[in-house]
């Protein structure tokens, strides 16, 4: 690691142990009830006894997350190709990407729910999905459309098909900004992953323990269940980083 | 046939901040394997002329034919190969693989690409970048690999927008002998825009002079320095006396009959 990397980590990674002091700190000296903010230590204790439940749990709603992730993202690139391809299908399909942008997932989820049974993840994977619609749509589009006119002129001048200009002109330029549109929808679909559980149906994710665990007043508990989504989503986001940042290197961005 | 044909050809840009003629009643004429030079001042109408010719752009008036055919059938048949003034490069491909782009396009299999693509580099000096992305190379190196490009499927006519503009001048010098070889070769037709006076004169047949507001050929100045050009010509009385003739064309001093075919 170089200095400047290790710079870089050394800073938020002492800020943190800092904040993790000052809260143990607050919480012994004024003596705060554990239902109201349990301390650090008591969360690790937790946390390491039920170490085998967080990670099943996590394993549970990651693989809502990538599931909604994956499918979001293929119909949104559908989408955006289509789009960018006809005017009359962007005038049908960019307001309903911004219909889904604006969709409350909390109304969704009891809806989905009673439609497809509580013994199902489909309603779950869902609602990722169109949370992961919008944002992927909206960036591949203007990705699509950020072709570069020398670009566009070589490939008249050797008489490209339309399916091939947008095979090794359209798609590749707009990959970049696909990435960038997964990155954003990352965060947001670990949020959605984990809300939609709040709303009954199978009882295996991270939100549903997190429900449960604070019904049983099992606040040490819940809070090492929210450990565990904090640590979720940040697995989601820099791997989606990593990915976002390979693709423009590539490409000399 | 004459690989290139205008007559009368003009172009209007129209714009909502007013028309800009471009080009202005163009008569030329460029025999099949015949190299002419275009050159002027910046901004009279050598790049669009080009884009005229490649069916980039259709004339607004006057009629233009590529091998006596329409600018678009010309280009749909891939009469031509063309290198822009920028590179325009695509950044997510290999150096290797934005060579073979015209040939994959065009069907061409994986192993004729790869042996094609690899005499290309190595015509234009690049053999050890062929794996590199073009954001690794410099300026005058991705004009190479686009002069590559434009000749992997060795067309007849050669359209070139100042190619040579960001090449060290040793650099330079060895392309234009390359690409004298390669057209004496070929049999090519070559239509090149430059905006140097020795470069039009050692490369070309005939020089077109153009002069800006609105783009017209103000003169056309054959150059008879034969077809074996080699580096002993740079410093010949008759390369300089070519050269004086292009300049004061060029700088509207009288010489001979202006805008006339001097052929
Ligand atoms: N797409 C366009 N729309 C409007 N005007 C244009 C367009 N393309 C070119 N022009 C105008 O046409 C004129 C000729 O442009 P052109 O690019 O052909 O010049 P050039 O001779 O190639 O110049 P340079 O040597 O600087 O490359 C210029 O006045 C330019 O502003
Ligand atoms: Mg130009």
């Amino acid at each position: 690691m170089t200095a400047s990397a290790v710079r870089r980590w050394v800073a938020p990674v002492v800020l943190g142990v800092l904040a993790l002091l000052l809260w143990q700190a607050f919480v012994v000296g004024a003596g705060i009830k554990p239902y109201l903010l349990p301390s650090p230590t008591a969360i690790v204790e937790q946390l390491v006894l039920v170490l085998p439940l967080v990670w099943s749990a996590a394993l549970a709603t990651g693989m809502n997350v990538l599931v909604g992730l994956v499918v979001g993202s293929v119909v949104a690139v559908g989408a955006a190709v289509v789009a960018a391809r006809s005017r009359m299908a962007d005038t049908l399909l960019s307001p309903t990407a911004a219909a889904l942008s604006v969709m409350p997932i909390v109304a969704l989820a009891p809806a989905l729910n009673t439609m497809f049974g509580t013994t199902s993840t489909t309603p779950r994977r869902l609602v990722v999905s169109v949370v992961v619609f919008a944002p992927v749509f909206v960036n591949m589009l203007r990705g699509l459309r950020q072709v570069q006119p020398v670009h566009r002129d070589l490939l008249k001048a050797y008489a490209a098909t339309p399916r091939q200009i947008t095979r090794t002109v359209t798609i590749p330029g707009a990959l970049p900004y696909l990435f960038t549109g997964l990155r954003i929808a990352s965060s947001t679909a670990v949020i959605a992953a984990i809300v939609a559980e709040y709303f009954g149906g199978l009882q295996n994710g991270l939100g549903s323990r997190i429900t449960s665990a604070a019904s049983n007043s099992a606040y040490a508990r819940a809070w090492a269940f929210v450990l565990g989504a904090i640590l979720l989503g940040l697995v989601f986001y820099l791997a989606t980083l990593a990915l976002e940042r390979t693709v423009a290197r590539r490409q000399g961005g | 046939m004459s690989a290139v044909e205008a007559r009368g050809v003009g172009k209007v840009f129209s714009s909502r901040s007013g028309d800009v003629v471009a080009l202005e009643g163009i008569d030329l004429t460029v025999a099949a394997g015949e190299f002419v030079a275009l050159i002027g001042p910046s901004g009279c109408g050598k790049s669009t002329l080009l884009r005229l010719i490649a069916d980039l752009d259709a004339p607004t008036t006057g009629e233009l034919t590529v091998f006596g055919k329409t600018p678009q059938q010309a280009r749909e048949a891939q009469d031509y190969g063309i290198a822009f003034q920028q590179a325009g490069l695509l950044p997510w491909r290999t150096v290797t693989a934005n060579v073979e782009l015209p040939l994959e396009l065009h069907g061409v299999g994986k192993a004729e690409r790869a042996g094609r693509a690899r005499e290309l580099l190595s015509l234009v000096g690049l053999d050890d970048f062929a794996g590199h992305f073009p954001h690794q190379l410099s300026g005058g190196m991705q004009q190479r690999v686009a002069i590559a490009r434009s000749l992997a499927e060795r067309p007849s006519l050669l359209l070139m927008d100042e190619p040579f503009g960001a090449l060290d001048e040793m650099t330079r010098e060895r392309m234009q002998t390359e690409l004298v070889r390669i057209c004496a070769e070929s049999g090519a037709a070559v239509v090149f825009v430059t905006h140097s006076i020795p470069e039009a004169v050692f490369l070309s047949q005939r020089v077109v002079v153009m002069s800006p507001r609105p783009g017209r050929i103000s003169a056309v100045v054959p150059v008879n320095l034969g077809d074996v050009r080699g580096e002993g010509l740079r410093e010949d009385a008759s390369f300089f006396a070519a050269v004086t003739a292009v300049r004061e064309a060029l700088h509207g001093t009288p010489v001979t009959a202006r805008g006339v075919d001097l052929r």
